[in-house]
Protein backbone atom coordinates (compact mmCIF):
# COMPACT_ATOMS: atom_id res chain seq x y z
CA UNK A 1 0.00 0.00 0.00
CA UNK A 2 1.52 3.18 -1.02
CA UNK A 3 0.51 6.42 1.05
CA UNK A 4 -1.48 9.16 0.16
CA UNK A 5 0.77 11.68 0.40
CA UNK A 6 3.05 10.24 -2.08
CA UNK A 7 0.77 8.99 -4.21
CA UNK A 8 -1.08 12.65 -5.47
CA UNK A 9 0.14 13.17 -8.75
CA UNK A 10 2.06 16.39 -9.74
CA UNK A 11 1.20 16.85 -13.72
CA UNK A 12 4.52 18.49 -14.14
CA UNK A 13 6.04 15.34 -12.35
CA UNK A 14 4.76 13.25 -14.51
CA UNK A 15 5.48 15.58 -17.95
CA UNK A 16 9.27 15.70 -16.36
CA UNK A 17 9.54 11.99 -16.35
CA UNK A 18 8.03 11.32 -20.37
CA UNK A 19 10.78 14.49 -20.97
CA UNK A 20 13.34 12.04 -19.88
CA UNK A 21 12.44 8.92 -20.96
CA UNK A 22 12.45 10.57 -24.27
CA UNK A 23 15.71 11.79 -23.76
CA UNK A 24 16.82 8.33 -23.20
CA UNK A 25 15.67 7.10 -25.92
CA UNK A 26 15.58 9.52 -29.11
CA UNK A 27 19.21 9.32 -29.86
CA UNK A 28 18.78 5.15 -29.63
CA UNK A 29 15.64 5.78 -32.08
CA UNK A 30 17.71 7.89 -34.75
CA UNK A 31 20.53 5.42 -34.86
CA UNK A 32 17.79 2.90 -35.79
CA UNK A 33 15.86 4.98 -38.22
CA UNK A 34 18.77 6.46 -40.13
CA UNK A 35 19.77 2.51 -40.42
CA UNK A 36 17.38 1.97 -42.81
CA UNK A 37 17.76 5.57 -44.82
CA UNK A 38 18.23 5.42 -48.23
CA UNK A 39 20.78 8.21 -48.31
CA UNK A 40 24.86 8.00 -47.85
CA UNK A 41 25.16 11.65 -46.66
CA UNK A 42 21.79 13.53 -46.11
CA UNK A 43 19.89 13.79 -42.47
CA UNK A 44 16.55 14.24 -45.07
CA UNK A 45 14.85 10.77 -45.32
CA UNK A 46 15.11 9.65 -48.84
CA UNK A 47 13.24 6.53 -48.33
CA UNK A 48 13.66 2.66 -46.89
CA UNK A 49 16.63 0.51 -47.69
CA UNK A 50 18.06 -2.51 -46.50
CA UNK A 51 21.35 -1.95 -48.66
CA UNK A 52 23.67 -0.87 -45.55
CA UNK A 53 23.15 -4.18 -43.47
CA UNK A 54 23.61 -6.23 -46.65
CA UNK A 55 26.68 -4.01 -47.58
CA UNK A 56 27.82 -4.36 -44.15
CA UNK A 57 28.12 -8.37 -45.15
CA UNK A 58 30.84 -7.31 -48.08
CA UNK A 59 32.40 -5.09 -45.99
CA UNK A 60 35.78 -6.98 -44.62
CA UNK A 61 36.74 -5.29 -41.40
CA UNK A 62 33.64 -5.26 -40.11
CA UNK A 63 33.54 -9.20 -40.88
CA UNK A 64 37.31 -9.51 -39.48
CA UNK A 65 35.88 -7.46 -36.48
CA UNK A 66 33.13 -9.59 -35.91
CA UNK A 67 34.87 -12.95 -35.90
CA UNK A 68 37.18 -11.08 -33.46
CA UNK A 69 34.54 -10.18 -31.41
CA UNK A 70 33.04 -13.40 -31.12
CA UNK A 71 36.31 -15.69 -31.11
CA UNK A 72 37.22 -13.38 -27.37
CA UNK A 73 33.65 -13.47 -26.16
CA UNK A 74 32.55 -17.05 -26.44
CA UNK A 75 36.55 -18.13 -25.18
CA UNK A 76 36.37 -14.75 -22.55
CA UNK A 77 32.70 -16.40 -21.34
CA UNK A 78 33.45 -19.88 -20.59
CA UNK A 79 36.35 -19.08 -18.74
CA UNK A 80 35.02 -16.38 -16.10
CA UNK A 81 31.82 -18.40 -16.01
CA UNK A 82 33.42 -21.34 -14.37
CA UNK A 83 35.92 -19.37 -12.52
CA UNK A 84 33.09 -17.08 -11.40
CA UNK A 85 30.86 -19.63 -10.59
CA UNK A 86 33.37 -21.77 -8.60
CA UNK A 87 33.81 -18.69 -6.54
CA UNK A 88 30.34 -17.40 -5.83
CA UNK A 89 30.06 -21.47 -4.24
CA UNK A 90 32.89 -21.35 -2.57
CA UNK A 91 32.41 -18.02 -1.01
CA UNK A 92 28.78 -19.34 0.61
CA UNK A 93 30.30 -22.06 1.96
CA UNK A 94 33.56 -20.22 3.32
CA UNK A 95 34.51 -19.47 7.19
CA UNK A 96 37.54 -17.58 7.40
CA UNK A 97 38.95 -14.23 8.38
CA UNK A 98 40.46 -13.83 4.68
CA UNK A 99 36.86 -13.85 3.40
CA UNK A 100 36.25 -9.84 3.32
CA UNK A 101 39.83 -9.28 1.47
CA UNK A 102 38.83 -12.63 -0.90
CA UNK A 103 35.40 -10.30 -1.37
CA UNK A 104 37.21 -7.30 -1.98
CA UNK A 105 39.39 -8.80 -4.56
CA UNK A 106 36.70 -10.36 -6.23
CA UNK A 107 34.79 -6.87 -6.41
CA UNK A 108 38.16 -4.86 -8.04
CA UNK A 109 37.31 -4.80 -11.34
CA UNK A 110 33.75 -3.52 -10.54
CA UNK A 111 35.21 -0.78 -9.02
CA UNK A 112 38.13 0.93 -10.33
CA UNK A 113 37.44 2.72 -13.79
CA UNK A 114 37.83 0.93 -16.95
CA UNK A 115 40.83 3.20 -18.22
CA UNK A 116 42.93 2.19 -15.34
CA UNK A 117 42.28 -1.66 -16.34
CA UNK A 118 42.96 -1.16 -19.34
CA UNK A 119 46.02 1.10 -18.92
CA UNK A 120 47.59 -1.12 -16.25
CA UNK A 121 46.91 -4.65 -18.16
CA UNK A 122 48.68 -2.92 -20.96
CA UNK A 123 51.90 -1.95 -18.66
CA UNK A 124 51.92 -5.66 -17.38
CA UNK A 125 51.58 -7.20 -20.97
CA UNK A 126 54.66 -5.35 -22.36
CA UNK A 127 56.61 -5.87 -19.07
CA UNK A 128 55.74 -9.95 -19.68
CA UNK A 129 57.25 -9.42 -23.12
CA UNK A 130 53.35 -10.80 -24.30
CA UNK A 131 52.37 -8.98 -27.69
CA UNK A 132 48.57 -7.63 -28.07
CA UNK A 133 46.16 -9.84 -29.57
CA UNK A 134 43.11 -11.06 -29.24
CA UNK A 135 44.92 -13.61 -26.55
CA UNK A 136 45.58 -10.22 -24.32
CA UNK A 137 42.00 -9.16 -24.91
CA UNK A 138 40.63 -12.43 -23.88
CA UNK A 139 42.56 -12.33 -20.37
CA UNK A 140 41.54 -8.87 -19.90
CA UNK A 141 37.58 -9.65 -20.68
CA UNK A 142 37.99 -12.85 -18.48
CA UNK A 143 39.14 -10.60 -15.64
CA UNK A 144 36.03 -8.23 -15.34
CA UNK A 145 33.82 -10.76 -16.53
CA UNK A 146 34.50 -13.22 -13.08
CA UNK A 147 33.42 -10.41 -10.96
CA UNK A 148 30.14 -10.00 -12.64
CA UNK A 149 29.56 -13.54 -12.54
CA UNK A 150 30.47 -13.77 -9.16
CA UNK A 151 27.73 -11.24 -8.16
CA UNK A 152 25.44 -13.21 -10.31
CA UNK A 153 25.78 -16.56 -9.14
CA UNK A 154 26.02 -15.10 -5.87
CA UNK A 155 23.21 -13.28 -6.16
CA UNK A 156 20.92 -16.42 -6.87
CA UNK A 157 22.65 -18.61 -4.19
CA UNK A 158 21.48 -15.87 -1.70
CA UNK A 159 17.50 -17.19 -1.90
CA UNK A 160 18.95 -20.49 -1.41
CA UNK A 161 18.89 -22.10 1.83
CA UNK A 162 20.91 -25.05 3.34
CA UNK A 163 18.06 -27.77 4.01
CA UNK A 164 18.38 -29.34 0.53
CA UNK A 165 21.86 -29.99 0.65
CA UNK A 166 21.67 -31.47 4.30
CA UNK A 167 18.79 -33.37 3.28
CA UNK A 168 20.42 -34.60 0.45
CA UNK A 169 23.68 -35.76 2.85
CA UNK A 170 21.24 -37.29 5.44
CA UNK A 171 19.80 -39.52 3.11
CA UNK A 172 23.22 -40.72 2.06
CA UNK A 173 24.77 -38.57 -0.86
CA UNK A 174 28.68 -38.05 -1.36
CA UNK A 175 29.57 -34.32 -1.68
CA UNK A 176 29.91 -34.32 -5.30
CA UNK A 177 26.35 -36.16 -5.73
CA UNK A 178 25.08 -33.17 -3.73
CA UNK A 179 26.84 -30.70 -5.98
CA UNK A 180 25.71 -32.36 -8.75
CA UNK A 181 22.00 -33.12 -8.03
CA UNK A 182 20.82 -30.71 -5.64
CA UNK A 183 23.03 -27.69 -5.66
CA UNK A 184 23.97 -27.33 -9.22
CA UNK A 185 20.57 -27.78 -10.68
CA UNK A 186 19.08 -24.40 -8.47
CA UNK A 187 22.07 -22.26 -9.09
CA UNK A 188 22.03 -22.96 -13.01
CA UNK A 189 19.59 -20.25 -14.38
CA UNK A 190 21.97 -18.21 -12.31
CA UNK A 191 25.36 -19.26 -13.98
CA UNK A 192 23.54 -19.40 -17.49
CA UNK A 193 22.53 -15.52 -16.97
CA UNK A 194 26.26 -14.91 -15.61
CA UNK A 195 27.61 -16.51 -18.67
CA UNK A 196 24.70 -14.16 -20.78
CA UNK A 197 26.07 -11.37 -19.04
CA UNK A 198 29.58 -11.96 -19.15
CA UNK A 199 29.48 -12.48 -23.14
CA UNK A 200 27.49 -9.21 -23.59
CA UNK A 201 30.01 -7.33 -21.48
CA UNK A 202 32.72 -8.75 -24.05
CA UNK A 203 30.95 -8.04 -27.23
CA UNK A 204 30.26 -3.85 -26.03
CA UNK A 205 33.77 -3.58 -24.45
CA UNK A 206 35.43 -0.86 -25.79
CA UNK A 207 37.71 1.12 -23.23
CA UNK A 208 39.64 -1.88 -22.03
CA UNK A 209 40.29 -3.67 -25.47
CA UNK A 210 41.33 -0.17 -26.97
CA UNK A 211 44.16 -0.01 -24.87
CA UNK A 212 44.77 -4.25 -24.68
CA UNK A 213 43.94 -5.04 -28.52
CA UNK A 214 46.92 -5.28 -31.16
CA UNK A 215 46.67 -4.29 -34.90
CA UNK A 216 44.33 -7.50 -35.96
CA UNK A 217 42.83 -8.04 -33.40
CA UNK A 218 40.51 -5.09 -33.68
CA UNK A 219 36.77 -5.84 -32.23
CA UNK A 220 33.87 -4.40 -33.08
CA UNK A 221 33.30 -1.63 -30.91
CA UNK A 222 37.17 -0.65 -31.77
CA UNK A 223 36.10 -1.07 -35.52
CA UNK A 224 32.96 1.63 -34.45
CA UNK A 225 35.29 3.57 -32.52
CA UNK A 226 37.64 4.80 -35.74
CA UNK A 227 34.60 4.47 -38.36
CA UNK A 228 33.06 7.26 -36.14
CA UNK A 229 36.42 8.79 -36.04
CA UNK A 230 36.72 9.28 -39.20
CA UNK A 231 32.71 10.64 -39.67
CA UNK A 232 29.35 9.11 -40.17
CA UNK A 233 28.18 6.45 -42.44
CA UNK A 234 25.08 5.20 -43.03
CA UNK A 235 26.92 1.31 -42.38
CA UNK A 236 27.47 2.18 -39.30
CA UNK A 237 24.31 3.01 -37.99
CA UNK A 238 23.29 -0.41 -39.29
CA UNK A 239 26.17 -2.11 -37.15
CA UNK A 240 25.28 -0.15 -34.54
CA UNK A 241 21.48 -1.02 -34.67
CA UNK A 242 22.38 -4.68 -34.97
CA UNK A 243 24.70 -4.35 -31.40
CA UNK A 244 21.69 -2.48 -30.03
CA UNK A 245 19.27 -5.05 -30.63
CA UNK A 246 21.81 -7.89 -30.08
CA UNK A 247 22.63 -6.71 -26.36
CA UNK A 248 19.23 -5.94 -25.27
CA UNK A 249 18.05 -9.68 -26.51
CA UNK A 250 20.87 -11.07 -24.52
CA UNK A 251 19.92 -8.88 -21.35
CA UNK A 252 16.26 -9.70 -21.61
CA UNK A 253 16.88 -13.40 -21.84
CA UNK A 254 19.10 -12.75 -18.82
CA UNK A 255 16.51 -11.07 -16.84
CA UNK A 256 14.36 -13.54 -17.86
CA UNK A 257 16.22 -16.42 -16.46
CA UNK A 258 16.88 -15.35 -13.05
CA UNK A 259 13.39 -14.04 -12.04
CA UNK A 260 12.27 -17.82 -13.27
CA UNK A 261 12.17 -19.59 -10.18
CA UNK A 262 12.21 -16.69 -8.18
CA UNK A 263 8.99 -17.05 -6.92
CA UNK A 264 8.81 -16.08 -3.51
CA UNK A 265 9.87 -12.55 -4.61
CA UNK A 266 7.43 -10.97 -6.04
CA UNK A 267 9.45 -8.13 -7.13
CA UNK A 268 11.64 -8.01 -10.44
CA UNK A 269 15.34 -8.15 -10.03
CA UNK A 270 16.71 -5.42 -12.07
CA UNK A 271 20.30 -6.64 -13.21
CA UNK A 272 22.82 -3.54 -12.57
CA UNK A 273 22.97 -4.67 -9.17
CA UNK B 1 36.31 -27.89 5.70
CA UNK B 2 38.21 -24.69 4.62
CA UNK B 3 40.85 -25.97 3.08
CA UNK B 4 38.32 -27.38 0.29
CA UNK B 5 37.02 -23.95 -0.02
CA UNK B 6 40.38 -21.99 -0.51
CA UNK B 7 41.10 -24.39 -3.30
CA UNK B 8 38.63 -24.02 -5.20
CA UNK B 9 38.60 -19.88 -4.76
CA UNK B 10 42.52 -20.54 -5.38
CA UNK B 11 42.56 -20.22 -9.40
CA UNK B 12 40.13 -16.75 -8.98
CA UNK B 13 42.09 -15.36 -6.32
CA UNK B 14 45.27 -15.72 -8.26
CA UNK B 15 44.09 -14.92 -11.92
CA UNK B 16 42.83 -11.28 -10.09
CA UNK B 17 45.80 -11.02 -7.94
CA UNK B 18 48.23 -11.78 -11.22
CA UNK B 19 45.73 -9.37 -13.56
CA UNK B 20 44.40 -6.49 -11.56
CA UNK B 21 46.19 -6.22 -8.53
CA UNK B 22 50.05 -6.64 -9.98
CA UNK B 23 49.18 -4.88 -12.79
CA UNK B 24 48.08 -1.77 -10.66
CA UNK B 25 50.83 -1.90 -8.43
CA UNK B 26 53.27 -1.86 -11.87
CA UNK B 27 51.52 1.23 -12.74
CA UNK B 28 52.44 3.00 -9.68
CA UNK B 29 55.49 1.59 -9.94
CA UNK B 30 56.48 3.17 -13.38
CA UNK B 31 55.05 6.28 -12.50
CA UNK B 32 58.07 6.89 -10.85
CA UNK B 33 60.29 5.80 -13.48
CA UNK B 34 61.66 8.01 -17.02
CA UNK B 35 61.57 6.87 -20.48
CA UNK B 36 63.78 7.52 -22.91
CA UNK B 37 63.72 8.73 -26.69
CA UNK B 38 61.92 6.28 -28.34
CA UNK B 39 59.54 5.04 -25.17
CA UNK B 40 61.06 2.46 -23.19
CA UNK B 41 61.01 2.21 -20.00
CA UNK B 42 64.41 3.44 -17.68
CA UNK B 43 64.97 2.29 -14.47
CA UNK B 44 65.51 5.50 -12.54
CA UNK B 45 64.02 6.49 -9.59
CA UNK B 46 62.44 10.20 -9.52
CA UNK B 47 59.48 12.27 -9.25
CA UNK B 48 59.46 14.95 -12.14
CA UNK B 49 56.33 13.08 -13.74
CA UNK B 50 54.68 14.23 -10.55
CA UNK B 51 56.38 17.77 -10.03
CA UNK B 52 55.30 17.74 -14.28
CA UNK B 53 51.75 17.93 -13.10
CA UNK B 54 51.65 21.03 -11.34
CA UNK B 55 52.72 23.02 -14.86
CA UNK B 56 49.70 25.38 -15.30
CA UNK B 57 48.84 23.33 -18.92
CA UNK B 58 47.72 20.55 -16.99
CA UNK B 59 46.72 21.76 -13.82
CA UNK B 60 44.08 23.88 -15.90
CA UNK B 61 43.00 20.41 -17.50
CA UNK B 62 42.42 18.53 -13.87
CA UNK B 63 40.15 21.95 -12.99
CA UNK B 64 38.11 21.77 -16.27
CA UNK B 65 38.03 17.81 -15.69
CA UNK B 66 36.75 18.65 -12.16
CA UNK B 67 34.62 21.03 -13.07
CA UNK B 68 32.66 19.16 -15.74
CA UNK B 69 32.12 16.45 -13.42
CA UNK B 70 30.78 18.36 -10.51
CA UNK B 71 28.06 19.82 -13.55
CA UNK B 72 27.50 16.68 -15.24
CA UNK B 73 26.89 15.00 -11.39
CA UNK B 74 24.38 17.98 -10.86
CA UNK B 75 22.36 17.82 -13.50
CA UNK B 76 22.11 14.02 -13.66
CA UNK B 77 21.38 14.76 -9.76
CA UNK B 78 18.64 17.53 -11.07
CA UNK B 79 16.83 15.61 -13.72
CA UNK B 80 16.83 12.01 -12.06
CA UNK B 81 15.42 12.86 -8.98
CA UNK B 82 11.94 13.92 -10.10
CA UNK B 83 12.23 10.59 -12.46
CA UNK B 84 13.26 8.81 -9.78
CA UNK B 85 10.59 10.09 -7.38
CA UNK B 86 7.81 9.36 -10.68
CA UNK B 87 8.44 5.64 -10.60
CA UNK B 88 8.20 5.12 -7.02
CA UNK B 89 4.60 6.65 -6.94
CA UNK B 90 3.79 5.38 -9.68
CA UNK B 91 1.63 1.99 -10.23
CA UNK B 92 3.18 -1.32 -10.18
CA UNK B 93 2.75 -1.77 -14.17
CA UNK B 94 4.41 1.44 -15.10
CA UNK B 95 6.62 1.15 -12.53
CA UNK B 96 7.89 -2.07 -13.86
CA UNK B 97 8.02 -0.73 -17.47
CA UNK B 98 10.09 2.44 -16.57
CA UNK B 99 12.50 0.63 -14.27
CA UNK B 100 13.01 -1.47 -17.84
CA UNK B 101 13.36 1.62 -19.56
CA UNK B 102 15.85 3.31 -17.48
CA UNK B 103 18.14 -0.35 -17.03
CA UNK B 104 18.35 -1.19 -21.07
CA UNK B 105 20.47 1.71 -21.79
CA UNK B 106 23.47 0.65 -18.89
CA UNK B 107 23.27 -2.46 -21.92
CA UNK B 108 23.50 -0.17 -25.06
CA UNK B 109 26.99 -0.05 -25.33
CA UNK B 110 27.91 4.02 -24.51
CA UNK B 111 29.72 4.54 -27.48
CA UNK B 112 26.71 3.94 -29.69
CA UNK B 113 24.86 6.20 -27.67
CA UNK B 114 27.60 8.89 -27.69
CA UNK B 115 27.37 8.37 -31.53
CA UNK B 116 24.31 8.99 -31.58
CA UNK B 117 24.68 12.40 -30.64
CA UNK B 118 27.17 12.82 -33.64
CA UNK B 119 23.89 12.52 -35.76
CA UNK B 120 21.69 15.05 -33.98
CA UNK B 121 24.05 17.42 -33.34
CA UNK B 122 26.38 18.18 -36.55
CA UNK B 123 26.58 20.88 -39.06
CA UNK B 124 24.23 18.89 -41.02
CA UNK B 125 22.61 16.75 -38.28
CA UNK B 126 19.10 16.61 -37.41
CA UNK B 127 18.88 19.61 -34.79
CA UNK B 128 20.55 21.98 -37.63
CA UNK B 129 18.39 20.62 -40.61
CA UNK B 130 14.92 21.03 -38.42
CA UNK B 131 15.32 24.40 -37.72
CA UNK B 132 16.73 25.37 -40.86
CA UNK B 133 13.77 24.10 -42.30
CA UNK B 134 11.53 25.82 -39.63
CA UNK B 135 13.25 28.95 -40.80
CA UNK B 136 14.28 29.79 -37.70
CA UNK B 137 18.37 29.61 -38.80
CA UNK B 138 19.58 30.60 -41.73
CA UNK B 139 23.08 29.44 -41.40
CA UNK B 140 23.79 26.15 -39.03
CA UNK B 141 24.94 26.47 -36.03
CA UNK B 142 28.08 24.82 -34.15
CA UNK B 143 26.75 22.25 -31.85
CA UNK B 144 29.18 19.55 -32.10
CA UNK B 145 32.94 19.77 -30.76
CA UNK B 146 32.06 22.23 -28.15
CA UNK B 147 32.12 22.13 -24.53
CA UNK B 148 27.98 22.37 -24.25
CA UNK B 149 27.68 18.96 -26.58
CA UNK B 150 30.45 16.91 -24.34
CA UNK B 151 28.55 18.02 -21.19
CA UNK B 152 24.88 16.94 -22.86
CA UNK B 153 26.65 13.61 -23.63
CA UNK B 154 28.21 12.92 -20.30
CA UNK B 155 24.61 13.79 -18.86
CA UNK B 156 23.11 11.36 -21.26
CA UNK B 157 25.27 8.31 -20.60
CA UNK B 158 25.20 9.17 -16.56
CA UNK B 159 21.75 9.75 -16.04
CA UNK B 160 20.63 5.77 -15.22
CA UNK B 161 23.19 5.78 -12.80
CA UNK B 162 21.61 8.28 -10.63
CA UNK B 163 18.14 7.22 -11.42
CA UNK B 164 18.83 3.91 -10.04
CA UNK B 165 20.33 4.56 -6.53
CA UNK B 166 17.75 7.45 -6.14
CA UNK B 167 14.82 4.74 -6.99
CA UNK B 168 16.27 1.78 -4.27
CA UNK B 169 16.55 4.73 -1.42
CA UNK B 170 13.02 6.24 -2.05
CA UNK B 171 11.48 2.82 -2.32
CA UNK B 172 13.34 1.44 0.97
CA UNK B 173 12.29 4.69 2.76
CA UNK B 174 9.53 4.61 5.76
CA UNK B 175 6.18 5.81 3.72
CA UNK B 176 4.37 6.21 7.55
CA UNK B 177 6.97 9.32 8.52
CA UNK B 178 5.28 11.19 5.45
CA UNK B 179 1.92 10.50 6.67
CA UNK B 180 3.20 11.49 10.36
CA UNK B 181 4.22 15.01 9.31
CA UNK B 182 1.31 15.31 6.89
CA UNK B 183 -0.89 14.80 10.25
CA UNK B 184 1.53 17.33 12.42
CA UNK B 185 0.68 19.67 9.65
CA UNK B 186 3.29 19.75 7.48
CA UNK B 187 3.10 21.04 3.68
CA UNK B 188 4.04 18.54 1.07
CA UNK B 189 6.98 20.95 -0.25
CA UNK B 190 8.19 20.92 3.72
CA UNK B 191 7.63 17.30 4.08
CA UNK B 192 9.92 16.71 0.98
CA UNK B 193 12.61 18.97 2.25
CA UNK B 194 12.14 17.42 5.65
CA UNK B 195 11.35 13.94 5.41
CA UNK B 196 11.95 12.49 2.18
CA UNK B 197 15.34 14.27 0.91
CA UNK B 198 17.39 13.45 4.20
CA UNK B 199 16.09 9.95 4.25
CA UNK B 200 17.40 9.39 0.35
CA UNK B 201 20.46 11.01 1.16
CA UNK B 202 22.31 7.48 0.86
CA UNK B 203 21.04 7.45 -2.75
CA UNK B 204 21.71 10.24 -3.92
CA UNK B 205 25.25 9.70 -2.31
CA UNK B 206 25.66 6.88 -4.22
CA UNK B 207 24.50 7.77 -7.56
CA UNK B 208 26.95 10.99 -7.09
CA UNK B 209 30.16 8.95 -6.76
CA UNK B 210 29.22 6.91 -9.38
CA UNK B 211 28.71 9.40 -11.83
CA UNK B 212 31.17 11.63 -10.59
CA UNK B 213 34.00 8.45 -10.82
CA UNK B 214 33.11 7.51 -14.20
CA UNK B 215 32.61 11.23 -15.70
CA UNK B 216 36.22 11.72 -14.60
CA UNK B 217 37.49 8.57 -17.00
CA UNK B 218 35.37 8.96 -19.74
CA UNK B 219 37.77 10.10 -22.47
CA UNK B 220 35.56 8.87 -25.51
CA UNK B 221 32.88 11.24 -24.76
CA UNK B 222 35.01 14.08 -24.85
CA UNK B 223 36.84 12.63 -27.80
CA UNK B 224 33.88 12.40 -29.93
CA UNK B 225 31.66 15.00 -29.14
CA UNK B 226 34.31 17.79 -28.04
CA UNK B 227 36.82 17.40 -30.71
CA UNK B 228 40.46 18.06 -30.27
CA UNK B 229 39.52 21.33 -28.22
CA UNK B 230 38.47 19.83 -25.01
CA UNK B 231 40.90 17.88 -23.50
CA UNK B 232 40.41 15.90 -19.50
CA UNK B 233 42.72 14.26 -17.60
CA UNK B 234 41.14 11.04 -18.60
CA UNK B 235 42.08 12.02 -23.21
CA UNK B 236 46.06 12.86 -21.47
CA UNK B 237 46.01 9.55 -20.01
CA UNK B 238 44.96 7.68 -23.29
CA UNK B 239 47.24 9.90 -25.08
CA UNK B 240 50.40 9.41 -23.14
CA UNK B 241 49.88 5.42 -23.12
CA UNK B 242 48.79 5.35 -26.93
CA UNK B 243 50.01 7.59 -28.83
CA UNK B 244 52.81 10.15 -26.87
CA UNK B 245 54.56 6.74 -25.42
CA UNK B 246 55.27 8.69 -22.31
CA UNK B 247 53.94 5.71 -19.73
CA UNK B 248 55.52 7.52 -16.62
CA UNK B 249 53.95 10.67 -16.79
CA UNK B 250 50.50 9.07 -18.29
CA UNK B 251 51.29 6.46 -14.90
CA UNK B 252 52.06 9.37 -12.43
CA UNK B 253 48.63 11.00 -13.76
CA UNK B 254 46.86 7.79 -13.74
CA UNK B 255 47.80 7.68 -9.81
CA UNK B 256 46.51 11.21 -9.09
CA UNK B 257 42.98 10.53 -10.66
CA UNK B 258 43.19 7.09 -8.26
CA UNK B 259 44.02 9.35 -5.57
CA UNK B 260 41.79 12.02 -6.44
CA UNK B 261 38.49 9.24 -6.83
CA UNK B 262 39.75 7.69 -3.85
CA UNK B 263 39.26 11.34 -1.87
CA UNK B 264 35.97 12.22 -3.47
CA UNK B 265 34.63 8.86 -2.02
CA UNK B 266 36.24 9.55 1.16
CA UNK B 267 34.51 12.82 1.17
CA UNK B 268 31.12 11.95 0.44
CA UNK B 269 31.07 9.01 3.01
CA UNK B 270 32.01 11.13 5.42
CA UNK B 271 28.94 13.18 4.80
CA UNK B 272 26.78 10.85 4.45
CA UNK B 273 27.93 9.24 8.40
CA UNK B 274 28.13 13.08 9.98
CA UNK B 275 23.98 13.58 8.62
CA UNK B 276 23.04 9.66 10.61
CA UNK B 277 25.07 10.05 13.09
CA UNK B 278 23.70 13.49 13.87
CA UNK B 279 20.39 12.15 13.26
CA UNK B 280 21.09 9.18 15.29
CA UNK B 281 21.81 11.76 18.28
CA UNK B 282 19.27 13.81 17.94
CA UNK B 283 16.92 10.68 18.45
CA UNK B 284 18.69 9.79 21.57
Amino acid sequence: MKSNTLNRKNPLLSIHSFLMMAFIYIPVIVIIVYSFNDSRLSMSWEGFTFDWYLSLLDNRNVMEALKNSLIIALTSTIVSTVLGTMAAIAMRKLMSKSKGAIAGLLYMPIVVPDIIMGLSLLVLFSQLGLDLGKTTVIIAHITFSISYVYVIVSSRMANMGNQLEEAASDLGATQWETFRYVVLPSIWPGVIAGALIAFTLSIDDFLISFFVAGPNSSTLPIYIYSSVKRGISPEINALCTIMILVSVALIILAQWLLNRGNREEKKTSMLPF
Amino acid sequence: MNKRWFGILSPVVLWLCFFMMVPMIAVVGVSFLSRDTVGNLVWTFNISNYTRFFDPLYLGIYWDTIWLSVLTTLLCLLLSYPLAYYITTAGPRTQKWMLIGVTVPFWINFLIRTYAWVLILRTQGLVNMGLEQLGMISEPMQLLYTKGAVLLGMVYTFIPYMVLPIYVSLEQMDKRQLEAASDLGASRWSAFWRVTLPQTKSGIMTGGVLVFVTTTGMFVITDILGGAKSQMLSNIIQNQFLSARDWPFGAALSVIFMISSLIIIWLFNRALRSKYESAKEARA
